[in-house]
């Protein structure tokens, strides 16, 4: 293999990292409630923000923003479920679709009101230069993205599967009348479920915006890319979106490699078309 | 403390641990129960028989919180508990193993038993209380880390009514806990529920076998179309002639 090709695999790979840990907060959501979050994207946007002004601030880079903006977005998560989703939750669907569309324009125009409509940008040399690594050139804020955005995924996924935390949401999301026999409140799961999936977003964010543009229209950018990793991946499962988001920034790293940066985006949705034609569960999802 | 007012005469002397008066029970417009009035005292093992839709899952549900009561009152260990959430009366030590068992189908045995282990105020008890019901139920401890919906029925329902004592009850509601198994499962079952109660476990028992309701049970209560018109000391009814003719009667 030339080294040009393992170079574009491995930031291919870097890059689905990040593409999976903010595609499983949506999925978590999915899979705990059955309810779609349109200001996912949004959420990863308020993140990017967050690093912004820590950075503006403090002076201080992804070891301050990275948990700063996972408390801050766990915070936006739980007050949105408490506040919105509890509520619109009790109401049809299309209540539910446009309550959290709702909260997605609320959130962006928000943005463009407090921060204005610039591009904003951290300094490269923030996280620190590139460098040679086994004939390879790394991105050092890229390798950093993708390295915590992999254990942080990971970490999401033993939470779920192999804590007393993630074994009551999982009864919630069974049958949560049998859950409230356990003792278990099913609203505080609920709660902590998004509390969970909106910090998981908020790191990703942070990690993104070393080195991604930062605009208040950024989230609907981010968000399409998460949608089709979470259907790609099956709705519901971290795993999934795992699996899924490796694949599709590898894709995206290698098509763009061979055919050039302008199709890369033809090559994935073909093969997402592909895909969910033969499984339409997705890769991992249950029927 | 009270006492049924005008449905059935009191059953049994004892300090009660469980008393229902005048409960109804609303779905929509639809009645579940209409007028049922029963005592549970301390220690002992009652029985609330009835056909199908007489209303006594409808009432155990209500007891427990999963379903709302819409008139009446319910008492247990002295306290008003109608209203309240089924998360908060499972932490005061009534405990359910609801009809269709209603298990984690997800999640392993041990799992589904943890989870009935929730309400514990100290939880350091928990791993404790696993091993008593792996004593009782040794099937589970065989099949601790298998999913819970891979199991068979009997299996189901020992599962069911382990998780519902993880949570060191003080008083058991078991709903039809005979249906739809093999009758060896059925009878290691009631040997169980014999045992439990040696212990000093509280039970109140819904059942549509009435011969074998009758047989582990101290008191019954027999419901018909979501009142309770009957009840008596189990030897009673089991001799009583309208307890046949409801149940002989309606059933041939
Ligand atoms: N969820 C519900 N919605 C509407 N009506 C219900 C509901 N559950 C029960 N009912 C009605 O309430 C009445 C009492 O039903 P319930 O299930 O309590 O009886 P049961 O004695 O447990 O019967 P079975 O022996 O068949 O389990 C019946 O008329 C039934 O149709
Ligand atoms: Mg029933």
């Amino acid at each position: 293999m030339s080294n040009t090709l393992l170079q574009v695999i491995v930031s291919g790979l870097l890059l689905g990292a990040v593409y999976a840990l903010f595609s499983s907060g949506l999925t978590l959501i999915w899979g705990m409630m059955n309810v779609v979050n349109f200001a996912h994207g949004e959420f990863v946007m308020l993140a990017m923000y967050v690093a912004f002004m820590v950075y503006t601030s403090l002076g201080l880079g992804p070891a301050a923003s990275v948990p700063i903006a996972a408390m801050a977005l766990a915070a936006v998560g739980m007050a949105s479920y408490f506040l919105l989703v509890r509520h619109i939750m009790k109401g049809p669907m299309l209540a539910q679709i446009l309550g959290t569309f709702g909260l997605s324009l609320f959130l962006r125009y928000s943005a463009f009101w407090w921060f204005g409509s610039d591009f904003r940008t951290l300094p490269d040399t923030l996280v620190g230069s590139p460098f040679q690594f086994a004939g390879l050139r790394l991105d050092a804020p890229r390798l950093l993205a993708g390295v915590v955005a992999l254990f942080v995924t990971l970490g999401l996924h033993l939470i779920l599967t192999r804590t007393s935390l993630g074994s009551r949401m999982l009864a919630v999301s069974e049958d949560a009348t049998a859950a409230q026999l356990m003792g278990i409140r099913p609203e505080r799961m609920q709660a902590a479920a998004w509390g969970l999936a909106a910090g998981a977003t908020g790191i990703a964010g942070a990690l993104i915006a070393t080195f991604f543009y930062t605009s208040p229209t950024v989230g609907e950018t981010l968000a399409i890319v998460a949608f089709v990793t979470v259907s790609l991946g099956g709705f519901g499962s971290v795993p999934g979106a795992l699996v899924a988001g490796l694949l599709i920034g590898l894709v995206e790293s290698v098509s763009a490699y061979k055919l050039g940066p302008v199709y890369k985006d033809v090559v994935v949705y073909s093969l997402f078309v592909l895909v969910l034609w033969c499984r339409p569960q997705g890769l991992m999802g249950k029927m | 403390m009270s006492s049924p007012q005008n449905a059935a005469p009191q059953a049994s002397v004892g300090a009660p641990l469980l008393s229902v008066t005048n409960l109804e029970v609303r779905y929509g417009d639809l009645i579940g129960v209409a007028d049922v009035s029963l005592v549970v005292p301390k220690g002992s093992v009652v029985a609330l028989l009835g056909s199908n839709g007489a209303g006594k899952t409808t009432t155990l549900n209500a007891i427990a919180g999963i379903v709302p009561a819409s008139k009446g009152k319910i008492e247990f260990e002295g306290q008003a508990i109608a209203g309240q959430p089924a998360y908060a009366i499972v932490r005061k030590g009534l405990a359910l193993s609801p009809e269709g068992w209603r298990l984690f189908v997800q999640q392993t045995v041990e799992a589904n038993l943890l989870l009935g282990a929730t309400p514990l105020a100290d939880k350091s008890q928990a791993p404790h209380l696993l091993q008593k019901v792996y004593a009782i139920f040794p099937r589970l401890a065989e099949r601790r880390l298998q999913r819970a919906g891979t199991m068979s029925g009997g299996e189901r329902q020992m599962l069911a009514v382990g998780r519902a004592l993880m949570s060191a009850p003080h008083m058991l509601l078991l709903d039809e806990p005979s249906l739809g198994l093999a009758p060896a499962i059925v009878e290691s079952m009631y040997e169980t529920f014999q045992k439990l109660h040696k212990d000093g476990l509280t039970i109140l028992l819904a059942e549509q076998s009435v011969d074998l309701a009758l047989e582990v049970s101290d008191t019954a209560y027999v419901l018909q179309v979501g009142k309770s018109v009957l009840s008596g000391s189990a030897r009673e009814l089991a001799n009583n002639a309208e307890v046949q003719r409801i149940y002989l009667g309606a059933g041939h």
